[in-house]
């Protein structure tokens, strides 16, 4: 199912490897599962004839960039989709990545399928299509830029009782193994030391036990507000399938509401959390 | 609530920052002001200091209800503290909400060092609200 852009994504990785601008370049190969895409790491020009894209191509490849080994190398290419680009650039507002340290090659996106053929859920909701921020755009302008609107996604669950949405996340929180792939997935969990993994004190058990569970899930989710790029690659590891992507729309939406934040293309953007306005609603303080 | 929680006295964990609200809350002492004696007062150098899981340790620690209070805006020792506090837990309790907390249990106040009969009004109301609502036995089972 290879497209132009798969030849257009391996020239440039010919000429950026061949020119010795770049150290390595991660982009997508034919995976063995499924026929889905995976990730793959190419220091040859030769090796480039591996590269493909296609929509199986669901990882977020940003997420080697927060491993310094993987930065250590020194230039990386990258093939990125719109909502990848998202996390990148949050990796660069961070100070986690520089500019220079990359060359983007954007593809735009008519959305990615997940191992079921189905189209992501977060595709429905892209606003990212024809990325805005690279090096190299590959591919023609794709028509439909979607509203990023959740409401219809998150009304299920709002009208629910208190009680009846504790038992619904108790049902999901139960199932967590805690092998914390969705934060190995997530290209801005990059903590070097994660707090699940801080013991004196401890503030989050780290036994697979609803309790520590709980917190978990709710303190990843909150830590990732107003900085998640929606890219699901959290929700996709998830080996047990916790909706991971219903608590990271409902702080989106949430932000959005209070602060009319969203996470962008600009890495001068200011993060809702970074920054305070003396008016800020506060209807819930006494 | 059940009949097995009759006489039932809700331990509450007040989080208050020291400028302000701890002053406010020993002023209401030094004035022989008399308040419910549910509440447990944690005191944090400013409402900026409290991270999100100081509030789900409290609850699975057995608290029955989460007071923080901190400067009014305008008035934090370190200038702007209580304003990023203002913005965390806007979007945090929304979050508690969507997961299944019932926001009655967490209280949010400002009261300045001046204020002792409003940490008491505060404390009295709250109190009284959480000992309707009953032990949190939701949380306390899944802390089991």
């Amino acid at each position: 199912m290879n497209d132009e852009r798969t030849l257009k994504i391996r020239e440039i990785a010919k000429e950026l490897l061949s020119k010795g601008e770049i150290a390595v370049f991660i982009g997508y190969g034919k995976g063995t599962y499924n026929g889905k895409a995976r990730p793959i790491f190419v220091r040859t020009p030769e090796e480039a004839d591996k590269l493909i894209f296609d929509s199986t191509c669901s990882n977020n490849l940003v997420t080697y960039l927060k491993f310094p080994v993987v930065r250590d190398e020194g230039v990386v290419g990258i093939v990125v989709k719109g909502c990848d680009a998202k996390a990148l650039v949050g990796l660069i507002r961070e100070s986690q990545l520089m500019r220079e340290q990359v060359r983007i090659v954007a593809v735009t996106c008519e959305g990615v399928v997940a191992d079921d053929g189905q189209l992501q859920l977060r595709c429905q909701y892209c606003d990212v299509a024809n990325p805005t921020f690279y090096d190299f755009l590959v591919g023609s302008p794709v028509e439909d830029q979607k509203p990023r609107d959740f409401s219809g996604l998150l009304e299920k669950y709002e009208t629910m009782s208190v009680e009846e949405r504790w038992e619904f996340w108790q049902s999901q929180f139960e199932k967590c193994i805690r092998c914390y792939a969705c934060r190995q997935a997530c290209p801005l969990c990059y903590c070097t030391r994660c707090i699940v993994e801080k013991n004196q004190p401890q503030w989050i058990e780290t036994s697979s036990h609803l309790r520590g569970n709980f917190a978990w899930n709710i303190i990843r989710a909150f830590h990732l507000a107003g900085r998640c790029a929606g890219c699901g690659a959290c929700e996709d590891a998830c080996p047990v399938d916790i909706p991971l992507m219903l608590l990271n729309y409902k702080l989106e939406k949430e932000i959005w509401d209070y602060f009319h934040y969203r996470v962008d293309l600009d890495p001068e953007s200011v993060p809702p959390f970074t920054t305070f306005k003396t008016d800020d609603r506060g209807e819930f303080i006494l | 609530m059940s009949e097995a929680d009759q006489g039932f006295e809700p331990h509450i964990v007040a989080f208050i920052c020291n400028w302000c609200t701890y002053a406010g809350a020993d002023l209401a002492g030094t004035s022989r002001m008399q308040y419910q004696p549910n509440v447990r007062v944690i005191r944090i150098p400013c409402t900026g200091r409290m991270d999100p899981l100081f509030v789900l340790k409290a609850f699975e620690r057995g608290a029955d209800g989460v007071l923080i209070s901190g400067c009014h805006p305008g008035d934090c020792h370190y200038g702007e503290g209580n304003y990023h506090a203002r913005r965390k837990f806007a979007i945090f309790r929304k979050l508690l909400e969507f997961v299944g907390i019932d926001l009655a249990r967490i209280q949010f106040s400002w009261i300045s060092a001046a204020e002792g009969g409003k940490w008491v009004s505060v404390i009295e109301d709250f109190t009284n609200r959480v000992r309707a609502l009953g032990p949190y036995r939701a949380y306390q089972e899944i802390s089991l």
